[in-house]
């Protein structure tokens, strides 16, 4: 495995566009618009704790994302650097509630930031001299060290219940205690919005363009007078920066963390997340952040199955979609800007919607058989899209197998109809 | 010492079996370039395949045919999965593996339920081979030695001395170059990932009835595989088994002995500090090596990456 | 592109978070357990039996306060702390002010600060947290609440009752205590040493270790240790795939004494123990199965098992919890003032169908109960667990186990 690790080495055209959008303001104001309207539309607490999660996903996202992405570096471990951060943001918010000191609480993440930077200048200080293999499994065995030292070393992780704290205790903030979920909002939404734009600015600084160098094509880069390995710590530490301060917002979030914080599950999921939003796309991790926390919390409500349909959904992106959902959206830019985006509507509906019902036709019949083994004796009741119906009669298990065939039947019918009107779309020339 | 004698032999049983699955994995990572993070998954797979065919055919049937419906799987995955996802480069497999893993959980929950499968040792084996000073060698055990040593003398026979070894070999390091000498090196790679998966099909159908038959049992096993092969270094067999035996040596040993970190700590010359419950270090003190015996791999395998980044037996750098 | 990516995320919320508050008659009891993950299978199991007891206990008797359902509803915590969280936050947004969980002392540490937190933030919304199983003594000591009550014996109190049984055992000389790396474990294993000393100062202690939870993949090296250590009988505290492990292995390397455990039975363990554990395994527990106490509890495993044929009461417990919050609403004359009814709860007595008096003990809001010690076996057996024909015998009893323990809370009351 000498090769580098990149998104797609087939097509580097399509990696360069990594670094090159074009720094334009509108996309930053309307996201801090949506962010700022978004608890008006959604008030309950509990929309505001998914959000929180959301954003604070968002950021670990963009700091993974500032290695795998833009540095080519695979890390198994990263989950660590945020944890780290997040502890000790909870061990100084309890020091200041023993010792009453004066410290504002929003300043907090960046005390958690600097930890985690800390700690990656460390790791990194060994693990980047190589990127591929080597790098993944030292940060692999590193994950695991930390994540079993966090049961063993209970003074500082706290052991398996984890630490916890009060996050009120802090000096008041222009008045504000964050004794309210929406308070802690607006303060998550601060962080994520500086913290997005830092990441965005360090990946247009010289650094931030060799990184995008020496993950393509690392001997070119030495050749230019780049030490490699330099530009990869500096990479590394940054991400240790940032994943820092996604752990000091999780500290004020939960007033809590544990070993959960550390381990290889939460490492795994970053990459999934970053993955599934698209690794060649600056805005990618932000929509595989909300996409994924979308399916794990709300539709782990909705049925015991979710993981297989995250499963399912994560080999059908990895196989047909590599770009992520990211890169599925920029794929419709050339369309768009030969003005011929408007003629893959029609299309799209005639493939999609069948399709979309086919899938929904074959979870039904998914959780049916799932009701059917695991159900209890007698309760025959099952309720699936808002209606209630019997699982043991034959009729639901020939609508939905109906369903399922039909929807899948008309879209792959309709299918060249779709890849035609794609290509054309694709080519420039006179409309048709 | 007859206790050494036994923890030798119960460590050749852990390395053993972790050879089987990481014997596998090396030939498909070096070859493929890609970290199986499913390869766990068939060796469950392994384990519930031959739990439901032992119920209506007994154990034997079981140890030879869920092997073989393990590896035709895996060959599928290769055939109609990684196959495709190949072209865009290594961290989409290896995110296809990984996804390939979490649904392969999820749906072996879906058949069996989520509970512990009754899969228990043959009854022709059921039974105490030999004791050392007290301690009972099952005969399963003995059984366990010898399946994996006559596995890895095939192994080593079919790579070095065959026709079909020789291919497989070349394929390794120089695939193109092979294709133009007119073999079909994609069927190759199917070939090995499917008799690699198979390999860890049969670890799952022996190490079921003793390690337990979960749906955790390829998370609890972990990425402990990878470390072996990494420490042995890449594609090399023979580093892939010594690096099994030393993991399952050293934490054999180490779970079955009290060393003391405070001992070790006076040993070379620091004091226990007076007050212990103030002292932020007070939890280095209290480790014992049963305690740490699951994280030494690791440990072992960041120290070989920095200061031989070939591993053990690896010829290239990683 | 991203607008429409939030906006198109926030319907969604909007529309599974608003979908479910249409039954609002119905008093709801939020079940935070895993049920996806490694260790679904005992939250399965246990919502089961949560919904099993409402229905059979409450609805088809007509209810409370003079014909109101409960509901239990089940939430995935995925085991982890963090989702217990969410998950948690939605349950309140629904309208939910009872909040049962009980595996992992971790994630109840987590729900029952986080609970203590929200009653005093959110006084108009305040939950009960009835914890059905996680035993990690200091949640009813330092970090005991008022909002917190524990149906399940602490692993203090257990370990009080059980080693009250294995003093009368004049053979065993010397023991061995093995447990799981973290604060349950090193809680057992400290109790352990403290009340072995005081009843039987004769007694060894010849081994005194942690494992790694959840980690240990093959338990051969620790077995060895023991059997070489002469021990006569193993204390553990050991649940899940740990038990299972950490029991066949010893029994397969050849340690004949008995195995001191605290959940060793059901969830398939018991079908996989089978022959090789008859008589050895021995369990503490609250409501002995065999013999049952009681004709009413005898009418309810039957019913439960024709309902879930696969599935085993071995959280008896659980209908504790359920009988006593009826009676308490009762009590109370309403279901909404969770402080009434939680005032009402405190200082109960209530007679469990299981067999004894249950007494919910103000000063620490931990119920006090009859213990049992049952051995595994296929002797004697009216209710099997697992389907296996092997089932839990109990063969001594502890009346109002630790009724006077000492405990270090100091319960702040509204």
């Amino acid at each position: 495995m000498t090769d580098q690790i990149t998104t797609d080495p087939s097509r580097p055209a399509e990696r360069m566009r990594a670094g090159s959008l074009s720094l334009t303001v509108g996309p930053w104001i309307i996201a801090a618009l949506a962010l700022l309207v978004m608890p008006f539309i959604f008030t309950s607490n509990s929309a505001l704790t998914i959000m929180n999660q959301m954003w604070i996903t968002v950021i670990f996202a963009l700091a993974y994302n500032m290695l795998l992405g833009q540095g080519g570096m695979l890390s198994f471990g990263h989950a660590v650097y945020m944890g780290l951060g997040g502890f000790f943001c909870m061990h100084l918010m309890n020091y200041i509630e023993d010792y009453g000191l004066a410290f504002p609480l929003p300043l907090l993440p960046l005390f958690g930031g600097l930890f985690g930077m800390g700690f990656a200048m460390l790791i990194g200080s060994f693990s980047t001299s190589g990127a591929g293999t080597r790098f993944a499994m030292i940060s692999l065995g590193v994950g695991e060290l930390i994540a079993a030292c966090s049961v063993i070393i209970v003074a500082f992780f706290g052991g398996e219940e984890g630490i916890s704290g009060d996050r009120t205790y802090g000096l008041p903030f222009f008045g504000v205690e964050f004794l309210k979920q929406i308070e802690v909002y607006y303060l998550i939404s601060f962080w994520l919005m500086l913290s997005a734009l830092l990441m965005y600015l360090f990946s247009r600084t010289p650094v931030g363009r060799m990184a995008n160098a020496v993950r393509d094509n690392p001997e070119r880069a030495q050749f230019l007078g780049y030490s490699a390995r330099w530009v990869r710590f500096y990479s590394f530490c940054a991400s240790g920066f940032f994943c820092g301060i996604a752990g000091g917002l999780f500290a004020i979030s939960y007033e809590i963390l544990t070993e959960e914080n550390l381990n290889a599950a939460s490492s795994g999921v970053i990459l999934l997340v970053t993955f599934l939003g698209g690794v060649g796309f600056f805005f990618g991790p932000i929509i595989g952040a909300i996409a994924f926390t979308l399916l794990q919390t709300v539709l782990g409500l909705q049925t015991e199955l979710w993981a297989i349909y995250v499963g399912a959904l994560f080999l059908a992106t990895v196989m047909f979609f590599p770009g992520g959902l990211a890169g599925l959206m920029m794929m419709h830019v050339p369309a768009y800007k030969l003005g011929k985006a408007g003629g893959l509507v029609v299309p799209y509906i005639k493939t999609l919607v069948p399709a979309a019902i086919g899938i929904l036709g074959i979870c039904a019949l998914i959780e049916m058989i799932f009701h059917y083994r695991h159900g209890a004796t007698g309760d025959t009741e099952m309720t699936l899209f808002w209606t209630t119906f019997d699982s043991h009669s034959i009729l639901p298990w020939i609508i939905a197998a109906a369903v399922a065939l039909f929807g899948i039947g008309i879209a792959r019918a309709t299918a060249p109809a779709m890849k035609e009107a794609w290509d054309e779309a694709n080519t420039p020339g006179g409309a048709s | 010492m007859e206790l050494i004698l036994v923890n030798i032999i119960d460590g050749l049983v852990t390395g053993l079996l972790l050879f089987m699955l990481s014997a596998g994995l090396t030939l498909i990572f070096s070859m493929m370039g890609v970290l199986n993070f499913a390869h766990a998954s068939f060796y469950m797979l392994g384990a519930y395949f031959a739990y439901q065919i032992s119920v209506a055919l007994g154990f034997w049937m079981g140890l030879l045919l869920a092997p073989l419906i393990v590896g035709v799987l895996g060959a599928g995955v290769e055939r109609y999965g990684l196959r495709r996802v190949h072209q865009y480069g290594h961290v989409p497999e290896l995110i296809f593996t990984f996804g390939l893993a979490l649904l392969i959980e999820e749906l072996v929950q879906f058949l069996w339920g989520k509970n512990q499968m009754p899969y228990d040792v043959p009854e022709v084996l059921n039974f105490t081979a030999f004791a050392i000073a007290g301690n009972s060698i099952p005969a399963y055990k003995i059984f366990m030695i010898f399946i994996s040593i006559s596995i890895f003398i095939g192994l080593l026979y079919v790579l070095t001395k065959t026709r079909v070894g020789m291919i497989i070999q070349a394929a390794l390091s120089y695939p193109r170059t092979v294709e133009s000498l007119g073999h079909n090196v994609p069927l190759i790679f199917m070939g090995v990932f499917g008799v690699g998966t198979a390999l860890a099909g049969v670890a799952g159908v022996i190490a079921g009835p003793v390690l337990g038959t979960f749906p955790g049992m390829a998370f609890v096993l972990g990425s402990i595989v990878f470390v072996t092969i990494v420490i042995g270094g890449l594609g090399s067999l023979w580093g892939a088994l010594v690096a099994s035996l030393l993991i399952g040596w050293i934490t054999t040993f180490a779970k079955s002995y009290n060393i003391l970190m405070s001992d070790i700590l006076n040993g070379i010359g620091i004091s226990t500090p007076e007050n212990m419950s103030e002292n932020i270090f007070r939890d280095l003190w209290s480790i014992t090596s049963p305690q740490i015996a699951d994280i030494l791999p690791y440990i072992l395998m960041v120290l070989i990456l920095i200061f031989r980044p070939a591993g053990l037996f690896g010829k290239r750098e990683s | 592109m991203k607008k429409f990516t939030k906006l198109g995320a926030a319907s969604a919320l909007s529309l599974i978070i608003g979908a479910s508050a249409a039954f609002a008659e119905n008093i709801k009891i939020a079940f935070i357990d895993p049920l996806s993950g490694p260790f679904a299978s005992t939250g399965t199991n246990g919502s089961h039996q949560f919904e099993f007891a409402a229905d059979y206990m409450v609805n088809q008797k007509g209810g409370v306060l003079g014909g109101t359902n409960f509901e239990v509803v089940s939430f995935d915590n995925k085991m982890s702390p963090k989702e217990s969280l969410i998950q948690l936050q939605v349950a309140i947004d629904q309208g939910i002010r009872y909040v049962v969980q009980g595996n992992s002392s971790g994630v109840a540490n987590a729900i029952t600060e986080a609970v203590e937190k929200h009653n005093k933030r959110n006084p108009d919304s305040r939950v009960l947290f009835l914890n059905y199983a996680a035993v990690d003594p200091a949640l009813t000591n330092d970090k005991c609440n008022f909002w917190h009550f524990r149906f399940d014996a602490n692993a203090d109190i257990k370990m009080d009752a059980l080693t009250d049984v294995m003093a009368q055992d004049e053979t065993m000389k010397k023991v061995y205590i093995i447990g799981q790396d973290y604060s349950f474990g090193k809680a057992v294993a400290a109790s352990a040493v403290e009340n072995l000393s005081a009843k039987r100062p004769d007694v060894e202690i010849v081994g005194n270790e942690l494992h790694p939870i959840g980690k240990v993949k093959d338990f051969t090296p620790y077995s060895r240790k023991i059997v070489a250590s002469g021990a006569d009988a193993i204390i553990t505290g050991n649940w899940g795939a740990d038990m299972l492990g950490l029991g066949k292995s010893v029994i397969e390397n050849g340690f004949d004494g008995p195995i001191y455990t605290y959940y060793a039975a059901g969830s398939g363990m018991t079908a996989a123990f089978g022959e090789s554990a008859k008589g050895r395994v021995r369990l503490i527990s609250q409501g002995g199965i065999n013999p049952i106490a009681t004709e009413e509890a005898r009418a309810t495993y039957k019913a439960f098992k024709e309902k879930y044929p696969d599935g085993n009461i071995d959280q008896s417990r659980i209908f504790n919890v359920i009988g006593m919050l009826k009676t308490a609403i009762e009590a109370a004359g309403t279901a909404d003032d969770v402080v009434a009814v939680a005032n009402e709860l405190e200082g109960m007595e209530y007679d469990s169908m299981w067999g004894g008096k249950l007494f919910m003990r103000p000063q620490d809001h931990q119920l006090i109960q009859d213990m049992n010690v049952g051995v595994h076996t296929d002797e004697n057996i009216e209710f099997d667990y697992d389907n296996s024909g092997y089932g839990v015998l109990t063969e001594s009893t502890v009346e109002m186990a630790a009724m006077d323990s000492p405990t270090t809370c100091k319960m702040k009351r509204p």
